[in-house]
């Protein structure tokens, strides 16, 4: 498009025309199977193979809260008109698909189908009801170390560091949390937290920018650096004086005041931990702090064309540095709430969730928005994985935990548009 | 420092043969040592790393501990009971890794030959994952899927393992086979997302490995597959018809999985030094555009050596499932698939290296165990150590500074440094 104004300048007329950018092929059909897949699944394993005569008791809150709505749906209808619109929804795509549209379309064919499965889970008759805002605060307790890594690989990857590490830096903190909380008091294990995290961050930083060690290599080497020294000071210190070394006050939920009055949204966000509402600050500080400030602007600047970045009179390296450092920090924090959710540290804690978090950066396309939502999403499935592996054993739960490495496979594959990292990402900067 | 103008991207080839770069060997230790090869670097990189991790062991060692808190008064006793701690620790790891005269003493051919053949089952996994990861960084790819094609590779061997019945030689062959094209349809899959879509290997090998750990843990909730009484997440077992032999008698654990590791290396050897695949993948690694110009299909390199790499991570899953285990857990790949990385690096991604690589993080690993019960230091010092060599290896101006080197190699692992979009 730019060629053809290019080409043409002795005509001074400049033709705006709104770009309509097609769709791939691959996006087209892809797009539409995955939906009718979706709907042939509702409609059968919900509605055919439901579980007929029984309606579905779904509740908003625990069954101990009063005043909480409630209702009951008739289950396999349901599945029926979700089904089909899921099938209606794909071929629909496959006549008119529009990129803008793409997000959206999928988002409500998944939708349907999580609103399918949970009428027929409520409707099993070993189930008295469905409690949807218990699913989802157990999905955002899920979400809130992945969103806290993904925000700590936004930091890293905005700048042009690969964050492969994030998994090494959150189980530093949770170490860092576990025995500081337990020797000082919370708040310190929270700060320590921080602080072990940013070590970890400012040794990715240094390997990664000073000494030009491949990113990837070095991520992938700080893990396991990670991981031994915590797993060895935990068994050298932490267990055989675990009473001491290892106990912090689990985290309580502080209700705000008038906002956790709110019917539904009240007990589901305002009802928390400390952390969850550091998180809300933390995802609006990145997303201000990358967009809005100068701060951000040259970060984003030094990640697409440290180069020109440089040529403007902005320090390359200083802003890497810092920022990889903080974004450790932020990691590190995640880390931490591992080790307030159950109250100590054990070996490996964090359980390859790093790798979720880079998985929801990547989804999120790099955009502390995008790996919010991608963390939530993620957290959600994980959830839901959850209950489906108590309650509904005849579905294998195990397909419902591959969703998240699936769906980042299929974004990075191109299936869910163009997935572009920073441009220098991973590129040591040398000056000259 | 002026060597840290140095691009390590502007010239791959001497990341490659670094070990043979010097033009023209300075005489005298001192001056050969100054100019410090990367023999040099990796032996300085090991013995700083033993260092730190000496350190480690003696602050967790509750003798050096109690010392310290009258460090002021005495501190001979706190230095004493250090570096006692330090010897025992690691005198107990040479013992589990190479000879123990305490076992030794019982006179019994696993007292005498037990350490080794602990050293060379660790090795063999090790080995056989280095190389993997070894092959795929010389065609330019990261191959972080280990895990994930060490898990396809188990999953297929032991299915056909003890799902079959089949005569003894047969019925091992099939099963290698199988856990080899197991691997290779996992390894395959990045390296045709790669060719087709341009999705990042590394990205895609992440995801990978975590999808092949929720299938193990699905299979392992299948009749059929998991043993019963179903009430553990533990597979049938594997018949012994589809065993890999023991090596050393059957009193100790080494099996033949050993030999499958030494072959896949002269494989590996040839394939990279002798053959005209092999020089594609060389070309492809060290200069992708150059290689397109040439004629050469970059597409069908990235499938090609991801398919091998992911059967030579299969035969890994092989070594574990048919040899050192016989039932599948959910633990089965061991962490090879990330070792294996550490290996690769350490052994410079040729073959010869990380067969020495693989025999020394073997040994470690060994070693480490016997440490563990001998001295109850954590087991965990291993990584720490493996981690701090590969680090320093991967850093050699570090190591340089700290040691006051002079030279001139960048590390193998700048010979990748790219980005998610390269």
């Amino acid at each position: 498009m730019t060629t053809e104004v290019a080409t043409a300048p002795e005509d001074l007329v400049v033709e705006h025309r709104v770009a309509q950018v097609p769709v791939s092929r691959a996006q087209r059909f892809g797009a539409c199977g995955a939906l009718v897949v979706i709907g042939l699944v509702t409609l059968w394993r919900f509605g055919i193979d439901g579980h007929h005569h029984q309606d579905a008791s779904i509740r908003l809150g625990s069954n101990f809260a009063k005043h909480v709505p409630h209702f009951t749906v008739p289950a396999v209808p349901v599945a029926w008109v979700a089904g089909g619109l899921t099938i209606l929804l794909g071929l629909l795509w496959l006549v008119v698909p529009r990129r803008r549209w793409f997000g959206p379309v999928m988002g409500v064919g998944i939708t349907l189908f999580v609103v399918a499965l949970i009428c027929w889970l409520a409707s099993a008759s070993s189930f008295a009801y469905v409690d949807v805002v218990g699913l989802l605060t157990s999905g955002i307790a899920l979400s809130v170390p992945l969103i806290l890594g993904a925000l700590a690989g936004v930091m890293c990857e905005r700048s042009a560091v690969i964050n492969v590490a994030i998994e090494g830096q959150m189980l530093a903190g949770a170490w860092a949390a576990a025995l500081f909380g337990s020797v000082i008091g919370a708040a310190a294990g929270l700060l320590s937290a921080a602080v072990a995290g940013a070590l970890m961050g400012w040794l990715l930083a240094v390997f990664a920018i000073r000494y030009l060690v491949n990113q990837v290599v070095l991520g992938v080497v700080l893990n396991v650096f990670a991981a031994g020294l915590t797993g060895f000071f935990y068994d050298a210190f932490m267990q055989p004086h675990s009473q001491s070394l290892n106990e912090v006050a689990v985290l309580e939920n502080h209700k705000v005041p008038l906002l956790g009055d709110i019917p539904v949204v009240g007990p589901l966000l305002f009802d928390t931990g400390y952390i969850v509402y550091l998180t809300y600050v933390l995802i609006v500080l990145v997303d201000v702090w990358l967009f809005r400030t100068r701060w951000g602007l040259r970060t984003r600047a030094v990640g697409e064309h440290p180069k020109a970045a440089d040529t403007v009179g902005i320090r390359v390296l200083a802003m890497r540095y810092r920022n990889v450092i903080l974004g450790g920090a932020i990691a590190g924090i995640g880390g931490s709430y591992f080790v307030f959710a159950v109250g100590s540290f054990s070996k490996n804690i964090t359980s390859g969730q790093g790798f979720i978090a880079l998985a929801a950066l990547i989804f999120g396309r790099w955009s502390p928005r995008g790996a919010v939502g991608a963390a939530l999403l993620f957290g959600f499935a994980s959830a839901m994985q959850t209950t489906l592996s108590i309650n509904a054993p005849s579905i294998p739960s195990n397909f419902v935990a591959m969703v998240p490495y699936l769906a980042t496979i299929l974004a990075v594959a191109g299936l869910v548009g163009k997935v572009r990292a920073p441009a220098a990402d991973g590129e040591p900067y040398v000056k000259g | 420092m002026s060597e840290q103008t140095v691009d390590p991207a502007a010239d791959p080839q001497a990341v490659l043969t670094s070990s043979q770069q010097d033009d023209e060997p300075p005489r005298g230790f001192w001056a050969r040592y100054a100019r410090a090869n990367s023999l040099v670097v990796t032996l300085l990189a090991f013995v700083t790393a033993m260092i730190l991790g000496g350190l480690l062991i003696a602050v967790a060692d509750p003798r050096t501990q109690d010392a310290s808190h009258y460090f002021f008064q005495y501190p001979w006793d706190t230095f004493r009971y250090g570096f006692a701690a330090i010897g025992h620790g690691y005198v107990a790891l040479f013992q589990g890794a190479v000879f123990n005269p305490h076992t030794a003493a019982k006179g019994t051919w696993a007292g005498y030959v037990g350490p080794i053949s602990e050293t060379l089952t660790n090795a063999t996994p090790l080995i056989l994952g280095g190389l993997s990861v070894g092959l795929a960084f010389r065609a330019g790819l990261f191959n972080i899927g280990g895990q994930g094609q060490v898990i396809a590779g188990a999953i297929c061997a032991g299915f056909v393992g003890f799902h079959w019945q089949l005569p003894p030689g047969l019925h091992l062959l099939l099963g290698i086979i199988a856990g080899a094209l197991g691997g290779a349809a996992w390894g395959g899959l990045a390296g045709l997302l790669k060719a087709k879509t341009g999705a990042h290997e590394v990205i895609t090998t992440i995801m990978l490995n975590y999808i092949a750990v929720s299938l193990l843990a699905y299979l392992l909730s299948v009749k059929g597959f998991q043993a019963p009484p179903y009430g553990q997440a533990i597979s049938n077992t594997v018949h012994k018809s589809a065993q890999l032999p023991p090596l050393l008698g059957s009193s100790v654990r080494v099996h033949g999985g050993l030999i499958l590791a030494l072959l896949a290396a002269w494989f590996v050897h040839w394939l990279l030094t002798k053959s005209t695949l092999g020089f594609r993948l060389r070309a492809v690694g060290a200069n992708q555009f150059a290689s397109r110009t040439a004629g050469m299909s970059v597409e069908r390199s990235y499938i090609t050596v991801m398919l091998i790499a992911g059967a030579l991570c299969g035969l890994a899953g092989v070594s574990q499932i048919l040899g050192t285990n016989s039932q599948l857990t959910g633990d089965i790949d061991a962490g090879i698939g990330f070792d294996a990385i550490t290996v690769a690096l350490l052994g410079r991604a040729n073959a010869r290296g990380i067969v020495a690589a693989g025999l020394l993080f073997g040994a470690l690993h060994a070693g480490g165990t016997q440490m563990q019960s001998a001295t109850g230091t954590p087991i965990d010092l291993v990584q720490v150590i493996q981690s701090l060599i590969v680090l320093f290896i991967a850093a050699p101006m570090l190591v340089r500074a700290i040691y006051r080197l002079k030279g001139s190699t960048s590390g193998v692992a700048g010979e990748l440094a790219k980005g998610w979009n390269g």
